[in-house]
C-alpha cells in the first residue's frame, strides 16, 4: 500500500506492506536510520520519534497509522548541516551518552519535554527520559545535558519553538513559568 | 618507564567527546545502518527444548514461501566449517552456529532460514518442520557436576570444563593459626550487560577477488582470525570494517557464531546476507549471557579483625558451549584478595557445562562477582566482631608505602592510596551525618541501610588468565597500536585499529597525540582502517584502551616528534638533543634558529637532500605496545595478571517500606582513583554507567530458567533494565594516584562502578534488614524477596 508521511515537514510517499511499522518505513524506505531499533516491543525507547510533538514509540505502529501526523525524527532538529541544535549541543557539552545507539530517542523525549516546560526539575526530567532505556551513561550526564538546555534556552532571546527546533510544532510554552 | 610530561595541556581537561556530534545527530553508523546492494536476510528457527536429539528437519514447506532463498541447517554447515574457538583444551565441545544433530538449551539456533527481507524470513520459519526426541537435560551447577547428571557434550564424558584448585601461601597454617573463622554461600545471578543495539552482521563474499567483507557490531580480540579458522580461508581474504559504531557492548558483543553463519551463507548463496538479532534472538540465544557463580567463602582471621587466610571455591554454570567464558574465573586471580593484605588464598575454580545459553565475555571478566564474595566477607568478619565496617576495611587494606605490592597470586600491584580515598568519601559525606539519616529513618518505621564496597579494577587488559588455565596456550601479549602520519600540506591523521562501542576512543587518540605534538587535538584526524590494512589490536577490552591505545598513542608520537627535532637538527647543525621542539616548532637556543611545522613537513615530504643521511622521508610513525609488566608466562600457578589496578570505595543509603520492600537509594558517593584522567567526561560516564549497571545486577535483572529448562526472561518487560527512576544521583569524589606503569599514570576505567555497586548495594540491603535476623546471599535482590523475607521474618517474631 501507499503512505503519505509528513516527515520533518516534508512530505513523503513510500510504497509498503500494510504490516510494516513506522520504524522500519523511516529507516528502509525514508533511508532516515537515526531512528533506532531497540527492543521492538515498545520498552526500550530507542525507536522514539515525535508525533505532533508528542514522543511514541514508532516500532508500535504501522507505517499507515502515521498519515496525517507531523512527524519529527532526530534528522529533523539539527538547524542546518553542520549546526546542532541547542539540545543537540547540550548533550555534547555534558557527554551525555556513549555508544549513542538510545541517543537520538533520548534527545526526542527530551526535545518533547522542553517544548512543553522551560524550567523542568530534576523530577520532570526523569520522568520525560524515564521511558528510554540508557544501557551506558547512567542517566547522569544525560539529566545534566537536558538541564543545561534548559538554562539555555531560557536565555535565547526568541519564542520558544523557533529557538527549539525547525519542524516541531508550536506548543504551549511553560506548564510552570 | 616513561618520564612524565612536566605539564599537561589537554589531557585531564573537560574537552569535548568528538565521537558525540555525529551520535546526537542520528548520524551513527551501526551495522543496521549498512545496506549493501543485493543484500539478504536471515531468520533463526530456535529449539523449543533444552536437550534433544534432532531426528529430522523439513524444510520443504519453507523454502516454497515467498522470497525465501535458503535454508541451512547444522547437519549441512558443520560439513564446510570448522567448530568455533574454545578457550580452554575442551576439543570434543565442539560449538558451531547451528545446533548438529542435537540442541543443547531451549532458544538454541537450529535451522538459518534466508529470504528477500527480513519479514519474509520470519514468515518462512514457522514452516520449517523439525522433529526432536527429548533428552535428559540439567540446569542447575551443583547438580551438573555430579556424575549421576545428564551430559551435555557427552562426548566430552563429563559436564565439568574445568576445575583447578590452587594453593597460593600458607592456607592450611593461616587457618590453623587463626583464632577465628567463618563461612558462608553466595549466589551471582545469570545476568548480562544487554546492549540497546542487539549484535548485527553482514557478510559479503567475492568469489573473483576471494574476498569476504565483514560488518558488525562487535567488540572480539581477533575477530578476523577466528573467523578465517571456522570458514577454513587464509585470514587475508577477511576483510572486517572497523567504521562501524556498535551500540554497546560492555564485554558482549562477540558474535562469532553469527558472523560464521552469514559468512558461510554468502560463500554459498554469492550474494551479502545480513543477520540482525531480534530481542528475543539476542536474549535467550545471542550467547552472550554473563557469569552466573556460586561463591563458597571461609576466611580466617583474628580479634581485630584482620583477615589472614581465605578459601574460595567459585562454581561458574556457563551454559551449553565452552567459548572463551571460562576464563571469566581466571581473570579475578589477578585481585583475589581485593585491596586486602590477605597472606594466603586457596581458589578453587570449576566451570560446568549445562543446558542454558552459552556465556559471553562481560564487563570485568568475573571481576564484579569475586569483588561480591570478598566485601561480603569482610563485612561478615565486622559483623562477627561487633566492629565497624569501614574500620576492618581500613585495618586490612594495603598501605600506600607498601606499593608495589605482591599478591599471592602473583600480580604486583602498581600504586594505590586506599586510606585516603577513604577518608576523601566518609569527609564528603558527612559519615557521621549518614548514620544518624539511616537510624532516624529506622526510627520513623522505614528499612534502612547503609552499604560499603572497597574494591579494584584490574586494568590494562593483559590475558594472562590464557596461559594460566590453559597450559597449550603460550600467550604473554595483548598488544595495541597506533600510526601517525603527517601528511604533504601538514595535517595529522591518526590510525586506530578497533572499533569502539561508545569509549571515546577518538578523543582518547586525538588527546594524547595532540598533547605529545602540541598541537589542537580538534584539528586530528582519527581514521579505522579495515582489519586488513590495521596493526595489530586486541580491542577494548580488560579496561586497557587508555592504557594500551593511549599508551601506543604516546609512543607513535614520541617518535614522531623526535624525528621532527632529527630534521632540524640536522639544518641546525646540532645534536638532536641540543634543539628545542615546542608546538610544532623547533629551535636552536644557541644560535636563535627556528624551523616551523611547515617547513619541517617540506623537508619531509620534499627534500630528501635535505634529510639527515640514512633517514628515510615521509613523517609517518607507528608503535605496537606491549602491555606493561607483561613478561612471562605463568610459574607455579602464579602470574602478573594485569598491570593497574584502579580503586573505588562506594558509600550507599538505602532505604525502603518494609511491606512495598522497593529500594530507594538515597545517598550513592564513590570514591574513584583511576590514576591520571585523560578524558574527565568519558571517566565520569564509565563510573555512573558503571554504578547504573551493578544496580541492575544487584536488584533487578537475571536470565532466569524455569525447571523445564526454558527461559523466562526474554523481553525487556521481564528481564528488566534500570531507568532513570531507579538511578541515584551519583556522587564522585576523585583522588589521583598515578600508576609507575603508564606514559600519563593513567589506570583503566573501563568496568569502574560496575566493581563495587553490586556488594554495596547488597550490603546496604543486608545493612537494612540486619536487625530482623536476616540476609540475602543471592543477586539479584528482587522486591519480592525482600518483601517475603521481611514478612517471614515478622511472622516467626509475632510467633
Amino acid at each position: 500500500m501507499k503512505v503519505s508521511l509528513n516527515v520533518n515537514g516534508r512530505t513523503r510517499e513510500a510504497e509498503v506492506e500494510p504490516r510494516k511499522t513506522l520504524l522500519d518505513t523511516l529507516r528502509e524506505d525514508l533511508s532516515l536510520v537515526g531512528s533506532h531499533a531497540g527492543c521492538e516491543h515498545g520498552v526500550c525507547g530507542a525507536c522514539t520519534i515525535l508525533l505532533d510533538g508528542e514522543p511514541v514509540r514508532s516500532c508500535l505502529m504501522f507505517a499507515a497509522q502515521a498519515d496525517g501526523y507531523a512527524i519529527t525524527t532526530i534528522e529533523g532538529l539539527a538547524p542546518a548541516p553542520g549546526e546542532l541544535s541547542v539540545l543537540q549541543d547540550a548533550f555534547c557539552e555534558t557527554h551525555g551518552m556513549q555508544c549513542g545507539y538510545c541517543t537520538p530517542g533520548m534527545i526526542l523525549a527530551a526535545q518533547a519535554l522542553l517544548q512543553r516546560v522551560t524550567e523542568p526539575s530534576r523530577e520532570d526530567i526523569v520522568d520525560a527520559i524515564s521511558g528510554n532505556i540508557c544501557r551506558c551513561t547512567g542517566y547522569g550526564q544525560i539529566v545534566e545535558a537536558i538541564e543545561l538546555a534548559a538554562e539555555r534556552l531560557r536565555q535565547v532571546n526568541m519564542p520558544r519553538s523557533s529557538a527549539n527546533a525547525d519542524n516541531a510544532p508550536a506548543a504551549p510554552h511553560g506548564d510552570r513559568s | 618507564m616513561t618520564a612524565h610530561p612536566p605539564r599537561l595541556k589537554f589531557v585531564s581537561s573537560n574537552r569535548r567527546v568528538r565521537e558525540d556530534r555525529r551520535f546526537v545527530v542520528g548520524q551513527g553508523r551501526y551495522v543496521a545502518d549498512i545496506v549493501v546492494d543485493e543484500m539478504l536476510h536471515v531468520a533463526i528457527v530456535p529449539s523449543q527444548h533444552p536437550a534433544a536429539r534432532i531426528v529430522s528437519i523439513d524444510t520443504s514447506q519453507a523454502l516454497t514461501m515467498p522470497g525465501v532463498v535458503y535454508a541451512l541447517t547444522g547437519e549441512e554447515l558443520a560439513k564446510a566449517v570448522d567448530p568455533l574457538m574454545n578457550g580452554l583444551d575442551t576439543p570434543k565441545v565442539r560449538r558451531y552456529p547451528l545446533a548438529v544433530g542435537q540442541v543443547r538449551y531451549a532458544g538454541e539456533w537450529v535451522v538459518a532460514v534466508v529470504a528477500e527481507s527480513r519479514a519474509q524470513a520470519e514468515d518462512a520459519i514457522e514452516k520449517v518442520r523439525i522433529e526432536y526426541e527429548p533428552l535428559p537435560y540439567v540446569i542447575d551447577a551443583e547438580e551438573a557436576i555430579t556424575a549421576a547428571s545428564a551430559k551435555v557434550h557427552p562426548e566430552h564424558g563429563t559436564n565439568v570444563l574445568l576445575d583447578r584448585t590452587f594453593v597460593w601461601g600458607e592456607v592450611d597454617r593461616h587457618f590453623a593459626e587463626s583464632p577465628r573463622h567463618l563461612k558462608f554461600q553466595v549466589k551471582w545471578g545469570r545476568n548480562s550487560t544487554v546492549p540497546i543495539e542487539t549484535f548485527g552482521v553482514v557478510a559479503k563474499w567475492d568469489p573473483w577477488r576471494e574476498m569476504l567483507d565483514v560488518w558488525a557490531s562487535i567488540q572480539m580480540p581477533k575477530y578476523p582470525d577466528q573467523i578465517s579458522r571456522a570458514l577454513r580461508i587464509p585470514a587475508n581474504n577477511v576483510r572486517v570494517h572497523h567504521d562501524v559504531d556498535v551500540g554497546g557492548s560492555y564485554g558482549v558483543k562477540r558474535g562469532i557464531k553469527q558472523t560464521v553463519l552469514v559468512s558461510h551463507l554468502s560463500r554459498i548463496i554469492g550474494r551479502p546476507v545480513r543477520l540482525i538479532e531480534d530481542r528475543l534472538e539476542n536474549m535467550r540465544a545471542g550467547d552472550a549471557h554473563g557469569p552466573e557463580r556460586l561463591f563458597d567463602v571461609e576466611v580466617a582471621f583474628n580479634d581485630r579483625g584482620i583477615v589472614k587466610s581465605m578459601k574460595m571455591r567459585a562454581l561458574d554454570n556457563v551454559g551449553a558451549y565452552a567459548g572463551r567464558s571460562p576464563f571469566q574465573l581466571g581473570k579475578p586471580i589477578g585481585a583475589i584478595v581485593g585491596p586486602y593484605k590477605i597472606e594466603s588464598v586457596q581458589y578453587r575454580a570449576i566451570a560446568t557445562l549445562s543446558n542454558k545459553a552459552a556465556q559471553e565475555a562481560v564487563r570485568g571478566f568475573g571481576q564484579s562477582p569475586t569483588n561480591y564474595a570478598i566485601e561480603t566477607a569482610i563485612d561478615k568478619v565486622a559483623g562477627a566482631l561487633g566492629l565497624d565496617r569501614i574500620e576492618v576495611r581500613r585495618r586490612n587494606f594495603i598501605r600506600s608505602d607498601e606499593f608495589p605490592y605482591l599478591i599471592p597470586s602473583g600480580t604486583h600491584y602498581d600504586s594505590g592510596d586506599y586510606h585516603t580515598v577513604v577518608d576523601k568519601v566518609l569527609r564528603h559525606a558527612d559519615y557521621d551525618a549518614l548514620v544518624r539519616e539511616r537510624d532516624a529513618l529506622r526510627a520513623s518505621g522505614m528499612m534502612a541501610g547503609i552499604g560499603i564496597a572497597a574494591c579494584l579494577e584490574p586494568s590494562g587488559g593483559n590475558s594472562s588468565f590464557e596461559p594460566l588455565l590453559n597450559e597449550k596456550n603460550t600467550t604473554t601479549t595483548w598488544m595495541d597500536s597506533c600510526r601517525i602520519n603527517i601528511d604533504g600540506v601538514g595535517f595529522v591523521t591518526v590510525a586506530i585499529h578497533t572499533t569502539s562501542s561508545g569509549q571515546g576512543h577518538e578523543t582518547l587518540a586525538a588527546t594524547v597525540v595532540g598533547e605529545v605534538l602540541e598541537i589542537d587535538p580538534d584539528k586530528i584526524r582519527i581514521v579505522r582502517p579495515d582489519s586488513l590494512a590495521s596493526l595489530p589490536s586486541n580491542t577494548p577490552v580488560g579496561s586497557r584502551m587508555a592504557i594500551m591505545m593511549g599508551g601506543a598513542c604516546y609512543h607513535a608520537a614520541q617518535k614522531l616528534k623526535s624525528k621532527l627535532t632529527q630534521i632540524a637538527a640536522h639544518q641546525f647543525g646540532v645534536a638532536e638533543n641540543d634543539a628545542v621542539y615546542a608546538q610544532g616548532n623547533v629551535t636552536d637556543p644557541r644560535s636563535g634558529k627556528t624551523l616551523s611545522w611547515i617547513d619541517l613537513v617540506n623537508i619531509g615530504h620534499r627534500q630528501y637532500h635535505a634529510l639527515p643521511p640514512g633517514m628515510d622521508p615521509g613523517l609517518e610513525t607507528t608503535h605496537v605496545m606491549q602491555v606493561p609488566t607483561a613478561t612471562k608466562l605463568p610459574e607455579d600457578g602464579r602470574v602478573q595478571m594485569y598491570p593497574c589496578h584502579s580503586f573505588e570505595f562506594h558509600l550507599v543509603l538505602v532505604a525502603f517500606d518494609p511491606e512495598i520492600a522497593k529500594p530507594q537509594i538515597r545517598r550513592y558517593v564513590i570514591g574513584h582513583d583511576c590514576g591520571t584522567v585523560i578524558n574527565p567526561h568519558i571517566v565520569k560516564g564509565m563510573t555512573l554507567g558503571g554504578i547504573a549497571h551493578g544496580l541492575g545486577a544487584t536488584l533487578l535483572e537475571e536470565f532466569v530458567y524455569d525447571d523445564e529448562g526454558q527461559i523466562l526472561t526474554q523481553t525487556f518487560m521481564d528481564y528488566l533494565l534500570p531507568s532513570s527512576h531507579e538511578m541515584p544521583d551519583v556522587e564522585i569524589v576523585h583522588h589521583c594516584t598515578p600508576s609507575p606503569f603508564t606514559v600519563f599514570g593513567q589506570k583503566g576505567s573501563g568496568e569502574s562502578g560496575y566493581l563495587g555497586a553490586p556488594a554495596a548495594i547488597s550490603g546496604a540491603i543486608n545493612d537494612a534488614v540486619s536487625s530482623l535476623g536476616i540476609s540475602f546471599s543471592r543477586l539479584p535482590i528482587r522486591i519480592a524477596a525482600i518483601s517475603d523475607a521481611i514478612a517471614a521474618a515478622d511472622k516467626i517474631k509475632k510467633g
